[in-house]
């Protein structure tokens, strides 16, 4: 195995706070030109922390229900659409609260990601490539937390949240890094429950555990010292960071959210996990993955979007408000995506089935110009006539905006890595 | 269509008699009392009237959202509409271009479902809202609000002799209510009519379908049980039969060969059997049961899935609307 810890690049020289961009009128930078320019890296340290938080609708949540709705056409659907703060824009009646909120909020009406298989959408959405396959590209969030994690931060970097296992296997319970390493995949947080990382099972004294882990880390330098690489690395981080998070474990318990907060919220498992968003944004983690399932209405679907809508809204545009209300929506880009959209063609179960043709993802936040829309679908949804982007153009927008040079490289092992694909790039007109 | 009285039905002599195509799929349709129009709605907010004596169709435009929820009054002349816009609409049903006589913002979200009382003077609607509202049929008003299902209410129907009301929900509890109480009567649970998708993380049932039996000792509803994927729809056609006095079920209607689809409609016929109309999986069939036995007697291969049926008032004909935008009416003949 190649040996990949402290190897002694330039980029583990610099604090990752480097990599952030947002300096010379948006130019490219390499990891030379971060060298150089100084005054960048002065600006860049400077900066206030940024954060992302992605709420994932796993299965495909229909565009003509949510941002893009079409009614009284073939494909609309029985719903209509309703105003929202910001004049002209209209989204689906299902989404009333989150129509509130619209003048924080942007939405992209333009993906054409040309896929409709669910495993491939969740990969090419959440890593910005196509998928290849042997190649593992990483996640958004280990992006994410990688390009923002603060010095001396003691909480990971990269947190997902999301109801137990028992969804299906494309609502994901792991974020790869893939040659970030594993200390920036994701931790995952089910169903709104602290992890039980907490337990002192051996009942030790303080003292008892200061003097096991101080045999602990030198029984690591000595191992490491001749057969260390970068999992054993990430072995001993982990295990730092554990004993870290023990120390700060209530970050983890939404149950001490004020109780008018968790009413606001409401007691679905949706609520709750955007709650516990809330505090670990507050508590500077720089990248937070709400997921909600299920979208993958093939049958009915207009009685599932009401359920599952009706689930969503409340809950995600009261933390939009309180993002905003806090002063953390400048800080905080917000991303809602999917997969893929759905079909404007109604089948005969009045089911929508998978469609990457002509869909829309919904930002704000952090570096995203607020109340805008995005491309343009026809007028029955079932092609893109203006604006044209993908996963791609997604990816590099959510990093751009929050300060990360996403044509900039990462250096892993001495091979210079592009941070997100190359042949594309961010969606300026989006851009704050 | 004819005044003739009913003949005696043999299920198998049943076949396609009149095919209208219309521009979208169908949803919904309905034969008004006197057998002269069949009102059918669709993938758009306008019901049509269609005359199949003549093939005329009538546009009624006046709901902002689909419209799945028929009814008629006894003698013909007015016809009501429930919508997906939470609306209840009253019509002249002969009207050359009908106009809403009255409008009622009737419910918070979609009416799934209206019914009218045998003697004419009562009119019951429900929906998303988890309610069950009793009307006077003459002037609209609103004379009991029943709440006590847990969720969306899926059908609803009135006993024959007009002085109770039964109606299912989402997970399939069966209520029984009267004008003189505010509380419900819970019949049954009808489990095999309800299943959560863990999955999916959903709930999925209800009945998608309502009638009595013709001496109104049965109360038949039609939906999809065993359920192995909810959002993809699979799972097997069933009717349930309950004893409305007693509150039990009596037995469950299904397909020798576990049809995967959803009952879409149901009625009974005075010659002693019920029919139901499927879609899914399994394509559109009708299907005849005896209602001694949980298999059926007879089944009709269709063109395509069905979405609603109903019954003529002379039981002479099965109208059926298409989800490949067709209304067909299909005869149902002596032996």
């Amino acid at each position: 195995m190649t040996r990949h810890s402290a190897c002694g690049s330039v980029e583990h020289l610099l604090s990752r706070r480097a990599l952030l961009s947002g300096v010379a009128g948006g130019l490219a930078l390499g990891l030379g030109d971060i060298l150089t320019g100084a005054t960048g890296i002065a600006d860049q340290i400077k900066a206030k922390h940024k954060r992302v938080l992605n709420v994932f609708l796993h299965g495909g949540v229909s565009q003509l229900e949510t941002w893009d709705p079409k009614p009284n056409t073939d494909t609309g659907g029985p719903f209509q659409t309703i105003p929202t703060s910001v004049p002209g824009v209209h989204i689906c009646e299902l989404l009333p609260q989150t129509a509130k909120q619209m003048h924080r909020l942007s939405i992209v009406r333009s993906l054409d990601t040309r896929n409709n298989d669910h495993a491939r959408g969740v990969v090419e959405m959440t890593t910005g490539r196509k998928q290849t396959l042997g190649v593992d590209y990483p996640h958004l969030g280990a992006v994410a937390a990688k390009s923002l994690l603060p010095d001396r931060f003691t909480l990971p970097g990269h947190v997902l949240i999301r109801s137990s296992p028992g969804g299906r296997n494309v609502e994901s319970e792991f974020h790869k890094a893939a040659y970030l390493g594993p200390q920036f995949a994701s931790m995952a947080i089910y169903d709104a429950k602290p992890p039980k990382f907490g337990d002192n099972k051996d009942n030790l004294t303080p003292e008892t555990e200061t003097l096991r882990n101080a045999f602990r880390e030198q029984a690591n330098q000595r191992f490491s010292k001749k057969r260390g690489n970068a999992d054993t690395e990430a072995y001993n981080f982990s295990f730092t960071q554990a004993r870290e998070l023990i120390a700060q474990r209530d970050v983890f318990e939404v149950s001490r959210e004020p109780e008018a907060d968790q009413q606001r919220y409401g007691a679905s498992p949706f609520g709750r996990h955007c709650l516990l968003a809330r505090r670990l944004l507050e508590h500077g983690v720089p990248y937070v993955q709400v997921n909600h399932a299920d979208y993958d209405t093939h049958f009915e679907n207009f009685d599932f979007h009401i359920e599952q809508l009706g689930e969503f809204d409340l809950p995600f545009a009261t933390l939009v408000g309180d993002l905003a209300d806090r002063g953390l929506l400048a800080e905080t880009l917000i991303c809602v995506m999917s997969e893929f959209g759905r079909t404007p063609k109604i089948n005969k179960g009045y089911g929508r089935d998978h469609w990457g043709t002509a869909w829309s993802v919904l930002l704000g936040g952090a570096g995203i110009q607020p109340g805008a829309v995005i491309g343009k679908t026809n007028a029955n949804g079932t092609e893109v006539v203006d604006r044209v982007v993908d996963h791609g153009h997604i990816f590099h927008t959510i990093l751009r905006a929050v300060g990360v040079n996403s044509s900039s490289e990462f250096q892993i092992g001495g091979r210079a890595i592009p941070i997100a694909d190359p042949a594309k790039g961010a969606i300026s007109e989006l851009l704050a | 269509m004819t005044d003739a009285a009913p003949v005696k039905v043999s299920p198998e002599k049943t076949l396609l008699l009149l095919e209208h195509k219309h521009s979208r799929p169908l949803t919904a349709c309905h034969w008004e009392p006197r057998s002269r129009f069949v009102f059918f709605g669709a993938e758009e907010n306008l019901i049509h009237r269609f005359e199949p004596a003549t093939g005329k169709v009538v546009p009624l435009a006046a709901h902002d959202s689909w419209v799945r929820a028929f009814g008629s009054s006894p003698d013909g002349e007015n016809f009501y509409s429930g919508g997906y816009d939470g609306r209840l609409l009253f019509w002249p049903a002969t009207a050359d271009n009908p106009e809403p006589l009255r409008t009622i913002n009737a419910h918070q979200g979609w009416i799934r479902a209206l019914a009218i009382s045998p003697c004419g003077k009562h009119l019951a609607t429900c929906g998303n809202d988890r309610l069950v509202k009793w009307w006077d049929a003459a002037t609209g008003k609103l004379a009991k609000e029943f709440k006590g299902h847990e969720s969306h209410v899926y059908n609803v129907i009135f006993s024959h002799d007009s002085s109770r009301l039964f109606s299912c929900d989402l997970k399939g509890v069966v209520n029984s209510w009267s004008l003189d109480s505010d509380s419900p009567r819970t019949l049954v649970t009808v489990e095999k009519l309800h299943g959560y998708d863990t999955t999916f993380r959903a709930d999925i049932g209800g009945a998608r379908s309502i009638a009595l039996s013709s001496d109104g000792k049965q109360l038949a509803l039609g939906g999809i049980t065993n359920v192995t994927n909810a959002f993809a729809g699979v799972g097997e056609i069933a009717v349930a039969l309950l004893n409305p006095a007693e509150g039990k079920l009596e037995l469950l209607l299904e397909s020798k060969d576990k049809t995967k689809g959803t009952t879409w409609g149901v009625a009974h016929h005075a010659d002693g059997f019920w029919i139901g109309l499927t879609g899914g999986g399994g394509g559109g069939w009708l299907y005849f049961w005896k209602g001694d036995s949980s298999q059926e007697l007879f089944k009709l291969k269709l063109k395509f899935d069905g979405r609603g049926m109903s019954l003529s008032p002379d039981r002479t004909q099965v109208a059926v609307a298409h989800a490949d935008a067709h209304l067909r009416l299909y005869a149902l003949r002596g032996a």
